[in-house]
């Protein structure tokens, strides 16, 4: 009876509902640190579908950057927000109006797209078993390298040569990025173009010094 | 494994199970095990430097037994929750903190193929996972209700958060030498004798390990790096509220956390599992790790592994006993003024070296002293109808560079085949004695 259960279809069902039950938790939970919990646990349940797919790359992204980043916003939130020892935020109810709108109309379009596309609709068991996952960095390594992995497999030569995979995006985001971090450290520098004022910090560092 | 039991016993679940949760228990036990060793080095090494004997009644010698009895006087003592915490974060927090470190062990490998989860981007995972732990400790102080608890965990946010960043670009040095992601490949690639090990690749690497060395201390909170738990100015951190099995929970997490930065830095930079003398493969023993023979190579392996993880933990031991606490502007200066800039230079330096000199220090004089014809690696079959293989790299190199006729022999190498055929002396005369392996999906099921 075992056999026949079709365990990754369990393990998506299990993962898809721990997803969905802490994004609800998120919404509903009035104080800041339990909301970016939950969260937390939203997104770690995303990663966990995509190494069940087997995109175990894509996985560590997901626990990296967005896993790691809520940590970074739950220290932001506890630091800027936080005057008594646990806040709650109350939502107003036209917000919750406006929110459940717009969340479903959202909900609404993807929903139809996804159940339109024969291909999604119950995949059969046999189709599982076969798909073994392969691995996935090597192929995503080539694709930024500019190396149009996606063509190798095309009969003709033609068509195998001429793409670019990946490589001019990734250049992009890389300056973007670069161009972001040196904004960043340009704002957070120190102010040294403000006159000094020699004898407050000669005060200052003769207190420091102890006897 | 889990093939070796789906032969044996007969129904397919029972063996799959049965396989998952051996290497559950095994690595629980390792993990457990290492916090155990760990807190009795600690006692023993802090006494010594301290000029004392440490635990020496508890099992006979050596005071051996010492970590079951602190165990169960933690576990006797009083369970307190304080009345101004957010109690199930609070209780939550040490759980967190203790799975993310579990998780790492899910990725380590042991010796060559010994490892529960074999990921291509393996590497990566494990830096990924590595930053969940901060997670347990920003909740624990959070929750707790108390201003050093608080202190504590901001600290503990502001120091793991800026030593990532230098940590993830001293792992990407080795993963830029070896070309792949794969821990199991990067400690196969340093097979052979010291001089194999990437810590001796060239300078830049060299120093890349002591920049590893650093930011892994300081990204497991240990002296010099403590101060989210400084007692002396925060009575304990985020630890202060905690008591009892709770706190033993926060202290585990900290010691596996210490055996696997150790031990990733034994794979990255020290060989992993492949010892100073190659023992294993002088006797004969190691290659497939299917067979009887590679399986004891690989036992032999994993103790060199083990060694190796044991005496990183004995060292940070030895520096947090030896050295005073940094201020929080020395730490940053640390990291941002020293370990960043030198972190970057050294990876620009080692794609300049690989580019220069694909082989290494020692393969160079190698070349240089005699022009020993390398023995040709022997061809490995190629399963016909292998999902991997149909888009693999490198048929790519093969198809651009060789021609079709040599793409069988190359197949199998996954991404080494691409430097290889661009740079030949990067392949090093032992890799012959280590066919490469193929990635099996065993650890999906």
């Amino acid at each position: 009876m075992i056999e026949t259960v079709n365990w990754h279809s369990c393990f998506f069902l299990l993962f898809a509902l721990v997803g969905c039950v802490s994004a609800v938790a998120v919404v509903v939970t009035g104080n800041i640190v339990r909301m970016a919990c939950w969260l937390v646990t939203a997104l770690a349940a995303v990663a966990g579908l995509f190494f069940l797919a087997g995109a175990d790359f894509l996985g560590a992204v997901q626990l990296m950057v967005y896993v790691g980043g809520t940590m970074v916003l739950l220290v932001f939130g506890v630091m800027l927000t936080a005057r008594g020892p646990f806040v709650s935020m109350k939502t107003g109810g036209g917000q919750w109006i406006l929110a459940i709108v717009v969340g479903g109309a959202l909900l609404t379009v993807l929903l139809q797209a996804a159940l339109s596309i024969p291909d999604w609709n119950a995949p059969g068991r046999e189709q599982v078993q076969t798909e073994a996952a392969p691995p996935t960095a090597t192929r995503l390594g080539l694709g930024l390298m500019g190396i149009p992995v996606d063509r190798l497999q095309e009969r003709n030569a033609k068509w195998q040569s001429g793409m670019s995979g990946q490589l001019l995006a990734f250049e992009i985001i890389s300056i973007h990025l670069v161009v972001v971090l040196v904004g960043a450290a340009y704002l957070a520098r120190a102010k040294r173009r403000i006159e000094p004022q020699p004898a407050r910090i000669a005060d200052a560092e003769v207190s420091q010094v102890p006897g | 494994m889990a093939e070796f039991l789906a032969s044996v016993l007969s129904p397919a679940w029972l063996a799959y199970t049965i396989a998952a949760l051996v290497q559950c228990a095994l690595l629980l036990v390792m993990a457990l095990a290492s916090a155990a060793v760990g807190i009795w080095l600690e006692r023993k090494i802090a006494a010594r430097i301290q000029d004392r004997l440490g635990p020496t009644r508890v099992g006979g010698r050596f005071g051996w037994l010492q970590p079951p009895a602190d165990g169960i006087k933690l576990l006797c003592k009083e369970d307190i929750i304080p009345a101004a915490a957010d109690r199930p974060l609070f209780r939550l927090a040490p759980y967190v903190s203790f799975c993310a470190t579990f998780c790492l062990f899910l990725a380590l490998p042991f010796a060559n193929d010994w490892v529960a989860l074999r990921l291509d981007a393996g590497a990566f995972f494990l830096l990924a996972v590595a930053g969940l732990e901060v997670f347990g400790v920003i909740l624990g102080g959070y929750a707790s209700g108390s201003k050093w608890s608080l202190y504590g965990a901001m600290r503990e946010a502001a120091q793991v958060v800026s030593y990532e960043i230098p940590l993830a670009l001293c792992v990407v040095v080795p993963v830029l030498i070896t070309g792949s992601m794969d821990l199991v490949e990067i400690g196969n690639r340093q097979a052979g004798w010291f001089y194999q090990w990437y810590l001796f690749h060239d300078p830049f690497t060299f120093v890349t390990f002591w920049v590893y060395v650093t930011c892994a201390v300081a990204s497991t909170n240990r002296a010099p790096f403590d101060l989210p738990e400084a007692e002396s100015e925060l009575v304990a951190g985020f630890l202060t509220e905690y008591s009892g099995f709770r706190w033993v929970i926060f202290f585990m997490a900290e010691y596996a956390a210490m055996f696997v930065v150790s031990g990733l830095g034994a794979v990255l930079f020290l060989g992993g599992w492949n010892g100073p003398i190659p023992i294993a493969s002088l006797l004969g023993l190691g290659g497939d790790p299917h067979s009887v023979a590679g399986w004891i190579g690989n036992l032999l392996g994993m103790c060199n592994f083990i060694i190796k993880a044991m005496t990183g933990v004995t060292f940070m031991i030895c520096l947090r006993w030896t050295l005073p606490r940094l201020r929080i502007d020395q730490v940053m200066t640390t990291c941002l003024k020293y370990c960043v800039p030198l972190a970057s230079a050294m990876l620009a330096g080692v794609m300049v070296w690989t580019f220069l000199f694909p082989g290494g220090v020692i393969a160079e004089v190698r070349k240089s002293l005699s022009a020993v014809e390398r023995p040709s690696s022997p061809a490995v079959e190629r399963p016909s109808s292998h999902v991997v293989d149909s888009w693999s790299p490198s048929i790519l190199a093969a198809d651009r560079l060789a021609g079709a006729g040599r793409s069988d022999r190359l197949a199998a190498d996954g991404t080494s085949a691409l430097y290889a055929e661009r740079w030949p002396t990067c392949r090093r005369p032992l890799d012959s004695q280590f066919p490469p392996q193929q990635h099996t999906s065993e650890g999906w099921r």
